[in-house]
């Protein structure tokens, strides 16, 4: 769907257009500030010695001939930095029960995972500082360590916090109804599986970077930062070095890619801050890709036990599961490492209407590097599991995959309503999303090209899955909790006295076009032309204070705090073009940057008339004080998310010789509301896709059995590439939110939420007549073969 | 992710760049087309202390066709060969296997020479030199000699080859008018590392037929078992089948996602595939 903007358009009718993005010509010339583009006088840079075990006794660490190392200024080991930060605990107190325990920047008696920073060095280059590094002699004494989150939880494991006795970090069940009655039931039909998904990780094109520049001076951190959510960090950095908020500031300017990496509290970064601190001078640290690997989030890694039963008739009678996720030595700060496994068990069957839910999540420690919020947080695991069971019910009671669907998806005249777990459900459009979908693929014809080339050999399947997203996110995601996090966004929008705008959001950009959609909003609403708009976000000291970006709320709050304000601006400049015009404020207009009678007739530029306000302001009545700039803020208030929802479908081929799955074609039919930009939409729903599509066929990060990442290169962990891509197709139903004025709600995560369980069910379809299923993600040829009993 | 210090030498003859070598008492490694040995000292698992470059060496890279041999110089670049219908006329195997080669950037900056001296075992054109049975000319500062493709490799980045020798020439065996070849590799992604490969060269009556694998264990394999499995057979199903049954023991390993039993299948697979493809 592309909708560019015509002549035949309202003037500066941007929003639900095509428009492109402004900041792409910037971009593609190369022009772009990513912090690894920064250089500030007196730089110097870091980087760190790290642990080679899962879990040791550091019991020495010589760092003497570092510090004698070409170009090194300071060599510092945990025990140096810890005086300088006050630890941190990944611990929200509306997750009840979660535990984790103090972490520091740098381990200091006991390393916990392979890959934590153990010592730091900061030298007048990288290569420099890594020769240093070389030089580092650590001693261990190696422990026990609980490495399988499958047996972290046996009384015999190796306990990794003595304090808390076992290595569980949180517990919680959610029961629904009467289950066992359900599965004890004669006339249902019983599905049970186990399913796994394997651990990934978010591979930015731009690895975590930061450059700290403190100035004792003022006391005063400036933190060039690739990242989501900078005042998050300012809060973090102020609280964990002992500085006032205010002087600590956050610069987020261009980030290569995010998708929920870099927005965590991460050791070699509070490290850079000190490091700064104590140097007096700019530190830079830029995460090369073997430590992108080892130390960005990792994501996923479930293993769940799921049934499911069904009546004759395709009606689903009970759901119930049970979740085990390891999350790797500690919870991450701030934002947990439970929200996963607690997503998990408030999406699982959310599009359905299901009576009897029975879910169970233990989430629990283990010495492999920490696992926290990625794209689309529990969803591909929730989705997967409901979808999953539903078609393997189907097919176990000899039902189509669509009918079933058909039989059990929440009708869309049926909100508001909540979900089998509590969730709030409205403006939802399951069903005309599924009809859509069907239709735009072409089902029936697909099956009947299925049917013959099963006759060839050739094995084909169709999978599908209706999926919820999470957006726009209220205080009751993090703030409830007592996490540093906003929930509202603000933004600002100022007319200059050359007639163009200023807007400033506490949105962020990290690729996706956030910027782009708050320059529609701001140019449509306002009235001017886009190239009229300059647009400043990720700078705490500049931009209105929010939460940044994440959740998929970007559009959908930071864009309606945009709306509102620039409402609120085109009041008051026709305030001023009333006084000036000697009309009435309700008689006028503005339109491409002029004031104009509602027919549209011309009657004064806006650079005429913020001249007149900001030079001439003796032209004026006295009682009249423009400010020509105005702030808004938004926060979700009725609702704690603002779901979407969608449905998505999967045409693959299974080799059954090489265990090879090609995804032929994929659809994606959503409702993210008010479609802002649906070229911007469309890439986000694809991109997403492909990220789902990498974590159920390719992406896994591998350990061996005592804790060593195995495949921390671009050539063994494999990424979603474009010539494997399919074509996908994506369409939209809008049924805008009534949450705001704007209409939308996010987009960013659907694709990666949906397009795992789609494949999943498309890959058993493929392998149901030659008996054989698979529910493993990644689904790799090993794993297909084996399925198949082919080795 | 940053290479050690290294000193950098770019000699303009053959001669000097062999005496570097020679000089060096093995702490110097030859910089062909850079596309695996500098990932490896970023990621320092190759520390020369010195990186002799030879793309300054006039005579190295080019090709000769000769009465029944293609030399090809060792900085020849993948790139070149892909356009060269010479080459590809007189081995026309290359043409079956050059787009199989990682991507198209890395082809235009890899070397043939360079790919041999590595060794990688799941790389193609070790494969292509064993099963064409090919010659590779090494070359040091005090004798140049010639080693068949059969006895050059030994293992995982290991050769026959002496630090103070260099790769010059690769030599490959002009196709005779009824030869055919058979290429197939099992990738989950383009350009990829096979998980496992297979080339077939025969000849019209399957008389000398050649298997070798990649991708499978510590170095290309010939499989001699499954090679008599189809000499001199009519190449019908049955002699197929023996012959994937003579993998049985395919000297596998397996990497960090399939299992050894996963790769002796693939091969199995890989050899079907690429002898249901010969062709000239």
């Amino acid at each position: 769907m592309t909708n560019p903007l015509t002549l035949y358009d309202r003037p500066n009718s941007y929003i639900g257009h095509s428009v492109p993005r402004p900041d792409a010509r910037r971009l593609s010339e190369g022009r772009g500030r990513f912090v690894d583009d920064k250089v500030l006088p007196r730089m110097v840079h870091a980087a760190f010695v790290r642990s080679d075990m899962a879990h040791a006794r550091i019991t020495s660490i010589d760092i003497s001939d570092a510090k004698n190392s070409p170009g090194v200024i300071a060599v510092w080991t945990g025990a140096d930095l810890a005086p300088h930060v006050e630890p941190y605990v990944g611990v929200l107190s509306h997750l009840a029960g979660l535990r984790s325990a103090p972490q520091m920047p740098l381990a200091d008696d006991v390393a916990r995972w392979q890959g934590e920073p153990l010592a730091m060095i900061v030298a007048t280059s990288r290569a420099l500082a890594e020769d240093a590094v070389a030089l580092v002699t650590v001693e261990y004494e190696e422990l026990p360590a609980a490495c399988d989150m499958e047996t972290a939880l046996d009384p015999d494991a190796p306990v990794i916090h003595q304090e808390f006795g076992s290595n569980l970090a949180w517990e919680r069940t959610v029961d629904v109804g009467d289950t066992k009655a359900a599965f004890s039931r004669t006339d249902v039909t019983l599905v049970e599986r186990e399913l796994r998904f394997g651990r990934h990780t978010g591979v930015t094109l731009e690895a975590r970077a930061a450059i700290a520049d403190f100035d004792p001076s003022e006391d005063h951190l400036t933190f060039h930062y690739s990242g989501q959510a900078p005042h998050m960090m300012q809060f973090i950095f102020a609280k964990h070095l002992g500085l006032a908020e205010e002087n600590v500031r956050i610069i987020a300017e261009d980030v290569g890619g995010s998708f929920g990496i870099k927005i965590h509290t991460y050791g070699d970064e509070i490290a850079t801050a000190i490091a700064s601190r104590l140097l007096k001078r700019p530190v830079k640290f830029v995460a090369d890709r073997h430590e992108s690997f080892l130390t960005d989030i990792h994501a996923r890694d479930h293993v769940v036990h799921g049934k499911m039963a069904v009546t004759q008739d395709g009606q689903i009678a009970a759901l119930a599961f049970d979740d085990v996720t390891g999350i790797g030595p500690f919870s991450m700060y701030p934002r947990t490492s439970a929200i996963e496994a607690n997503q998990v068990l408030n999406l699982t069957g959310a599009p359905y209407d299901i009576e009897n839910y029975h879910a169970r999540a233990r989430v629990v420690f283990q010495n492999k590097n920490m696992m926290c919020q990625y794209r689309a947080v529990g969803h591909p695991i929730a989705m997967a599991i409901c979808d999953g069971l539903l078609e393997d019910a189907a097919a176990a009671i000899g039902l189509d995959p669509v009918e079933i669907r058909r039989r059990n998806l929440m009708r869309d005249d049926s909100y508001p309503r909540a979900s089998a777990s509590g969730m709030k459900l409205d403006d939802l459009s399951h069903q005309k999303a599924l009809e859509r979908l069907v239709d735009m693929m072409r089902y029936e014809a697909l099956r009947e090209d299925q049917a013959r080339l099963r006759n060839e050999g050739v094995f084909r399947g169709i999978g599908f899955c209706s999926m919820v997203e999470v957006t726009n996110p209220s205080p009751m995601f993090y703030g409830i909790g007592g996490a540093p996090i906003a929930s509202q966004d603000g933004a600002t929008i100022r007319l200059d006295a050359g007639g163009g705008i200023q807007v400033s959001s506490s949105v962020t950009e990290q690729g996706q076009g956030t910027n782009t959609i708050l320059a529609q909003i701001a140019a449509d609403i306002f009235g001017v032309d886009l190239d009229r708009v300059r647009i400043k976000t990720g700078d705490t000291e500049v931009t209105p204070y929010g939460g940044g970006t994440w959740a998929s709320r970007g559009a959908g709050i930071g864009g309606e705090a945009m709306l509102q304000a620039a409402v609120a601006l085109k009041e008051q400049v026709l305030d001023v073009a009333a006084v000036i015009l000697q009309a009435k404020p309700d008689d006028l207009d503005i339109k491409a940057g002029k004031i104009t009678d509602t027919d549209g007739t011309e009657r004064m530029d806006l650079s005429d008339l913020a001249r007149t306000v900001y030079y001439r302001g003796n032209e004026l009545p006295s009682d009249l004080k423009p400010e020509l700039i105005a702030t808004r803020h938004y926060r979700v208030t009725d609702f704690p998310f603002v779901f979407t929802n969608g449905a998505m479908a999967a045409h693959v081929e299974v080799d059954t010789d090489t265990g090879i799955i090609r995804v032929l074609d994929f659809w994606a039919v959503e409702d993210c509301g008010r479609v802002l930009n649906p070229l911007l939409v469309d890439e986000q729903i694809r991109g997403g896709v492909v990220q789902g599509i990498g974590g159920a066929l390719y992406e896994e990060c591998l350990y061996s059995e005592d804790g060593q990442m195995l495949n921390t290169t671009m050539a063994d962990y494999l990424v979603p590439m474009s010539a494997e891509m399919p074509d996908i197709h994506v369409a939209h139903i809008e049924t805008p939110t009534k949450t705001s004025v704007l209409g939308a709600k996010g987009a960013g995560e659907a694709g990666t939420g949906g397009a795992p369980g789609a494949i999943l069910n498309a890959v058993n379809d493929a392998l149901r007549p030659l008996n054989s299923s698979l529910w493993q993600m990644p689904m790799t040829p090993e794993r297909v073969l084996k399925a198949l009993g082919k080795v | 992710m940053k290479a050690p210090d290294f000193d950098y030498q770019s000699p303009e003859t053959l001669e000097a760049a062999l005496a570097l070598l020679a000089d060096a008492d093995g702490m110097a490694e030859p910089l062909a087309g850079g596309q695996s040995l500098m990932p490896m000292m970023n990621f320092r698992l190759a520390a020369p202390e010195t990186l002799v470059d030879l793309n300054g060496i006039p005579g190295l890279s080019g090709v000769a066709i000769e009465d029944s041999w293609v030399a090809i110089g060792a900085t020849t670049r993948y790139c070149d060969l892909e356009d060269d219908k010479e080459v590809i006329e007189a081995v026309p195997l290359i043409a079956k296997v050059l787009p199989h080669i990682a991507h198209a950037a890395i082809r235009n900056r890899g070397t043939i020479g360079g790919s041999i001296a590595l060794a990688d075992p799941a790389a193609e054109m070790p494969a292509v030199l064993l099963a064409l049975g090919g010659e590779v000319v090494l070359q040091s500062a005090s004798a140049r000699r010639t080693v068949k493709a059969d006895d050059f490799f030994l293992g995982i980045y290991e050769t026959v080859r002496e630090p103070e020798e260099l790769v010059v020439a690769v030599r490959l065996p002009k196709a005779k008018p009824h030869d055919r070849f058979g290429f197939h590799e099992i990738v989950r992604r383009h350009g990829d590392y096979a998980m496992a490969g297979c080339i077939v060269a025969a000849d019209a009556t399957l008389a000398g037929v050649r298997v070798a694998f990649f991708g499978v264990g510590d170095r290309p394999l010939r499989a001699e078992r499954a090679e008599d499995a189809l000499a001199g057979s009519d190449g019908g199903p049955a002699a197929l089948h023996a012959a994937v049954a003579a993998l049985s023991d395919l000297e596998c390993d397996g990497d960090v996602s399939t299992s050894a039993d996963t790769k002796r299948h693939l091969a199995g697979v890989a050899l079907k595939r690429a002898f249901s493809e010969l062709t000239a």
